[in-house]
């Protein structure tokens, strides 16, 4: 299909499009060609199948390579010895805990961090006092590197909790803030004179031009805060854990079992996933007003 | 004057408002140098008339709407809308942008509601709104968002935005500018009509002397920047007006010469 989306754009010959290309006027000038819209054009086999498929061909291989000895076990386990610890690790419910305990600690470092980030760009972005107090130190501090932080993080917190949720929360309120911010500061001028003509006050600007006309940017900012927040997890749950998928990989590689690291690589994957999914389905519910290129 | 034979519906009553602008004189600071842009313009608008603005482009026509919609303030002199200086913007007097500046994320329903809902009155108004876009030949786009509209439509939402405030000023800022020339013809047809029936007062911006002949009862043209008023034209025509009329190829010639462009006609 795709191939003759490729054809159709080439005017000249015709290339085994005959039915089309001979049913168009063609005396003189290059044969016209019906060009099909990309997103008209029915590829049978639905989207979400197609996007499975990538994956799916990258586990055969790893699964082959495997079995043939290419991959020997302790570099990396197959797929298959994957799965049947993936499977003991549930039985046993350590798994879950695990998952539990992180996904946890992403979520409140990512709803400390985030509220924090947004707090700060809303008040910077609408009050000059706010930007001369906010904006310069918001600037200077996010070129730090958060995971530079960790020791000083470690002698503020401790070992416990409190410096992987830092460490989150850090991470993830300078993407939200920097978006949201630039959001706030990029609101169409002229949408907010026509707010002013039709005599808003200036919180319903706020409410109805400002922060809508944000929003595309705030989400932006999310979807980066989630991939550092998961980054920082990582790194966060290498500080001394006692629980969670950063405990159950240290413990794992104290004894070789790269089966329960791929295990909890995967559980990182996926959670990773489901987060982006949550965020695409926000874009979905909160950007419908946009003409948004859907992809071919 | 205007030999009415549309009636006015009950919703758009509200009687046109007087202008009068006093000596005004505008400039905007341009790297560090001031750029006069209006230079004591000065001249009233009965109300419920209907009068267009003419003149080169960069002349300061925008700037002078502005002033009148209350988004600026003049460097000096008044402009006084019934008989009290111009504050700040106010839905009574609502300015339509050459673009239409609608709110991306409304629908047309709601971007032409906006008004009512911030003035805290949409429930008992909804009628009003769907009147409004009724008005403008919208009906059954409530639900389209701006961008799955041609810009002939987007500008006629703009149109309805304002006119569901009641205005009894109406600052059209080339309203039509972007439009092809047989939407265009269409809508300055329906304009003439929309101010009828609304008994407002409307300003029209524009930079075709032919869609100022046409539709307005009186013409301002301007002298390059900084703008002051070069001609003051009576457009003495009852409406409807035929485009193939006479006095409108007189008064074009008129106003053509005014313009420095007798030399081409
Ligand atoms: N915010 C601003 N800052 C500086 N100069 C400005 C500003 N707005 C307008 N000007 C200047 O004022 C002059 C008049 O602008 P204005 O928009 O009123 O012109 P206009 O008569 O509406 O022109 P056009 O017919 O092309 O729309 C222009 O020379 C412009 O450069
Ligand atoms: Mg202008």
């Amino acid at each position: 299909m795709s191939s003759i989306e490729t054809v159709a754009s080439i005017p000249l010959p015709l290339r085994g499009r005959g039915k089309t290309a001979s049913a168009a006027p063609c005396s003189g000038g290059p044969a016209l060609q019906r060009i099909t819209p990309v997103s008209s054009a029915g590829h049978g086999i639905p989207r979400w199948a197609r996007r499975l498929s990538g994956p799916l061909l990258l586990v055969a291989a790893w699964h082959l390579a495997s079995i043939t000895g290419v991959l020997p076990g302790e570099v990396l386990a197959g797929p298959s010895t994957v799965l049947s610890s993936a499977a003991k690790l549930i039985a046993t419910g350590e798994l879950q805990e695990a998952m539990l305990v992180s996904l946890r600690r992403a979520l409140t470092g990512l709803a400390i961090g985030g509220s924090i980030g947004i707090t700060l760009a809303i008040v910077a972005g609408l009050f000059r006092l706010g930007e001369d107090l906010v904006d310069a130190p918001m600037q200077m501090m996010r070129t730090v590197p958060n995971v530079a932080l960790i020791p000083l993080l470690i002698i503020w917190f401790g070992i416990g909790e409190a410096p992987k949720i830092a460490l989150i929360a850090l991470g993830t309120a300078f993407p939200l803030y920097l978006n949201v911010y630039a959001g706030i500061r990029n609101v169409d001028s002229t949408l907010v004179e026509a707010g002013r003509t039709l005599g808003l006050s200036r919180a319903a600007m706020i409410r109805h031009v400002v922060l809508p006309g944000a929003l595309p940017s705030a989400l932006v900012g999310l979807r980066y805060s989630l991939g550092i927040a998961w980054l920082a997890l990582v790194f966060g749950e290498q500080i001394n854990a006692t629980a969670g998928i950063g405990y159950l990989m240290a413990n794992a590689r104290e004894f070789f079992q790269t089966d329960v690291i791929v295990v909890c690589l995967v559980v990182y994957a996926f959670l990773g996933l489901a987060v982006d999914f949550t965020v695409r389905t926000l874009e979905r519910i909160f950007l419908a007003w946009r003409p948004a290129f859907s992809g071919a | 004057m205007v030999a009415l034979t549309v009636e006015a519906p009950a919703a758009y009553v509200a009687a046109g408002q007087r202008i009068d602008i006093e000596k005004v004189s505008h400039q905007f600071e341009l790297e560090g140098e001031p750029l006069p842009v209006l230079d004591e313009v000065g001249f009233s608008v009965e109300p419920g008339s209907f009068v267009a603005l003419l003149g080169p482009s960069g002349c300061g026509k925008s700037t002078l709407l502005r002033l009148l919609a209350g988004l600026d303030h003049p460097t000096e002199g008044a402009l006084k809308v019934d008989g009290t200086v111009v504050g700040d913007p106010d839905p009574s007097r609502i300015l339509v942008f050459q673009d239409p500046t609608l709110f991306p994320w409304r629908t047309v329903w709601d971007n032409v509601a906006l008004g009512l809902e911030a003035q805290g009155i949409l429930k008992s108004s909804r009628h009003r709104v769907d009147k409004a876009i009724e008005l403008v030949g919208l009906g059954g786009f409530d639900k389209a968002y701006p961008h799955q509209l041609s810009g002939g439509m987007a500008q006629r939402v703009a149109l309805a935005r304002a006119l569901v405030n009641e205005p009894r000023l109406l600052l059209l800022d080339e309203p039509l500018g972007k439009l092809d020339s047989l939407t265009r013809l269409t809508m300055q047809t329906e304009l003439v009509k929309l101010w009828q029936e609304a008994g407002l007062t409307a300003v029209l911006v524009t930079h075709d002397v032919e869609e100022a002949l046409f539709l307005t009862q009186r013409v301002l043209i301007f002298g390059p920047r900084p703008a002051r008023i070069v001609a003051d034209i009576t457009v003495d025509l009852p409406y409807p007006r035929h485009r193939g009329d006479p006095r409108l190829a007189e008064l074009r010639r008129e106003a053509l010469g005014h313009l420095g462009l007798a030399a081409t006609w």
